[in-house]
């Protein structure tokens, strides 16, 4: 197999807080081919914005601190760039596009001068020229009249056309990863499948790679290729999507896919909520992070941590019954 | 636009109706009066004019409010400010004559001000909890705890006795001689642009972190730029905003600073009329005084929530 886009390797990213230090992101390992659409699926507190913000460095330090690990992107190791590396990667070689529109584009700004700024800053354009090509990514991302769009400003827009422009931004310099973190959970239902259509097709079209950051399993059905689910700062459980759907093999994938609606399915199926809540990742327990709420819980998953074990090929899990449970 | 600047100008008719009316009254409702303070005087009382004979040749024997009336019009319709009840002479001429060196003053110290309290509250920001940042806020408490009289004072004193230095109290105007003017200037420009720096600068620190938390500032820092651009371009007219409403509130402050610096330093500005004017209960002088100040802060605070606009395109003047 040829050596992937990106490669995350062993990464621990930590928050110290009043209460002592949390273990947001805890050993997390995972590859991005190029080209691919990685999911990342976890819910409020499972580590997986930290593994987004940590893989370009934008962790604020204090008080969080990317503790160990590797994060080699087309070979490199982003951890030991300077400051000068880094900042020659982001929103150049791999672009961001955060949760809230409302917020993450700059008020007084110009929408034109914030979608060309890339291009200003990592091509070296003169401003005119990266204006030309702030026009034409806003047409791409299908924001009409682009040009004359150039000097309004955000609040002139609404969400939907917001993340439209985070999306321009984003691909202003062809980056090679695109990181999404949750770039619909703000925004209302008829819209998100619009701008994740929208993010699938310009990604395939410019052949970058896409890691998409989400709640909600049914995106992933749709968008992904491979799927990776958090819970508790970990990895439990990598497939492909494909593979996660027809047989999960983990008691919370299993549970997360039962609190999801199916139109597909039996509609008089009741929704099962998962019972309890996430785990404080101040005070995990020492074994399993998810023993506390699983049904099936014995005595060792409250003492001993579950590897996370190759359940089938390409398919991880870190589960004690992952042969159990795909049976 | 237009229509908003016309709109807040006749806006300020009620206002200084208002404030006309509050500054006629108040001054004569001083303890002490003026014909008592002229008829002490030798040479008054040596030309045997009695009470009424002086109430009546300065106006002073109508009611009050035939007294403002008289005052209002001839402000309006001739621009006549009345005439010192001293020297006999035109306000309006004492007025010109003096504003200028004030305006000066303030201009000079806002400039001060301001340059001392934005890079410092933004250098503050950026660099939090550093020890660079300790010795800004130090400095900016400092200066608010020191009254600037008691800094003008020993400015005017110290030097003189250790280097047999003092700041230069002959004024001189800014058109016969500009670089001895400034230089007199500059002294009281500082202690009072200090003395304004030290709220505008926390402000700038508060409002710069507030900024540097935001959403937005992420973004600009996934986009690959550097701190000098993400603080130049993206964070500070974000941060400036309340401080520009900041410095229009401090407007009035300026005005009494440069009132209290006139006098230390001598400068023949407003403040130094007033005062004159207030110990003598000259009211005409008085109330052109407060009007032309009272005015003054008016405009002061006009420009600036149009400046508003400028800084925060939602701002937008229908």
């Amino acid at each position: 197999m040829a050596q992937p886009l990106l490669s995350v390797r062993n990464l621990s990213t930590r928050f110290r807080t009043e209460r002592g230090t949390v273990r947001a992101v805890d050993g997390v390992s995972f590859d991005v081919a190029a080209g691919e659409t990685l999911a990342i699926v976890g819910e409020s507190g499972s580590g997986k914005s930290v593994t987004a913000l940590s893989i370009l460095r934008l962790i604020p330090d204090p008080p969080g601190k990317i503790e160990e690990g590797e994060i080699l992107f087309d070979g490199q190791d982003l951890l030991k760039l300077d400051d000068v590396g880094i900042r020659a990667i982001r929103g150049n070689r791999i672009a961001m596009i955060f949760q809230e529109p409302m917020s993450s584009l700059n008020p007084a700004l110009t929408v034109g001068m914030q979608v060309g700024e890339p291009v200003n800053l990592h091509r070296k354009s003169s401003w005119a020229k990266a204006l030309d090509k702030a026009a034409e990514l806003l047409g791409k991302v299908r924001i009409p009249d682009g040009r004359s769009r150039l000097n309004s400003y955000p609040h002139q827009y609404s969400g939907g056309m917001r993340q439209r422009v985070m999306i321009a931004m984003a691909l202003a310099c062809q980056p090679q990863l695109i990181i999404a973190d949750e770039p619909t959970t703000a925004l209302d239902v008829t819209v998100q499948a619009q701008i994740l259509a929208l993010l699938k097709e310009l990604t395939r079209e410019a052949n970058s790679a896409m890691i998409l950051i989400t709640h909600d399993l049914g995106v992933v059905a749709r968008y992904a290729d491979r799927v990776v689910v958090m819970y508790g700062g970990r990895i439990i459980e990598t497939a492909s999507a494909r593979e996660l759907y027809k047989s999960p093999r983990h008691p919370y994938t299993l549970g997360l896919m039962a609190s999801v609606p199916r139109l597909d399915g039996d509609t008089e199926r009741p929704l099962v909520p998962i019972d309890g809540q996430p785990p404080d990742l101040a005070t995990l327990p020492p074994g399993c992070a998810f023993a506390p709420r699983c049904r099936q819980a014995t005595d060792r998953c409250r003492s001993e941590r579950p590897p996370l074990v190759e359940s089938a090929p390409h398919h991880f899990s870190a589960c004690f019954f992952h042969d159990r449970l795909a049976a | 636009m237009q229509a908003y600047i016309i709109r807040r100008l006749l806006a300020l008719v009620p206002t200084l109706f208002f404030a006309s009316l509050i500054v006629f009254v108040t001054v004569r409702m001083i303890p002490g009066d003026v014909i008592d303070l002229m008829l002490s005087q030798n040479d008054i009382a040596a030309a045997k004019l009695g009470r009424e004979q002086l109430e009546k040749a300065l106006g002073l024997d109508q009611p009050m409010w035939i007294q403002y009336w008289r005052w209002v019009g001839a402000i309006l319709f001739h621009g006549d400010f009345g005439n010192s009840l001293w020297q006999n002479t035109p306000v309006r001429e004492h007025l010109l004559a003096r504003l200028p060196v004030t305006f000066e003053l303030g201009l000079m110290a806002l400039i001060v001000g301001l340059s001392v309290a934005i890079p410092i509250g933004v250098y503050s920001a950026v660099r939090q909890d550093t020890p660079g940042d300790y010795v800004a806020r130090s400095f900016s408490i400092l200066m608010l705890a020191v009254p600037s009289f008691w800094l003008g004072t020993m400015v005017m004193v110290f030097p003189s006795i250790w280097w047999g230095w003092s700041p230069p109290i002959q004024f001189v105007p800014f058109a016969k001689d500009p670089i001895g003017n400034l230089s007199q200037m500059i002294i009281p420009s500082i202690i009072l642009g200090c003395a304004l720096s030290a709220i505008t600068m926390r402000l700038t620190r508060t409002m710069m972190l507030e900024v540097l938390r935001q959403d937005f500032i992420r973004t600009a820092w996934a986009k690959g730029l550097g701190e000098k651009l993400i603080v130049a371009r993206h964070a500070l007219r974000n941060a400036l905003i309340p401080v520009v409403t900041l410095i229009g509130l401090q407007a009035p402050l300026l005005i009494g600073g440069a009132v209290i610096m006139e006098q230390i330093f001598v400068i023949p500005g407003m403040g130094l009329l007033l005062l004159d004017a207030v110990s003598q209960r000259d009211y005409p002088v008085i109330t052109g005084v407060f009007l032309v100040v009272g005015v003054a802060v008016m405009f002061i605070n006009l420009l600036v929530d149009l400046s508003y606009g400028l800084l925060d395109p939602k701002v937008r003047y229908r």
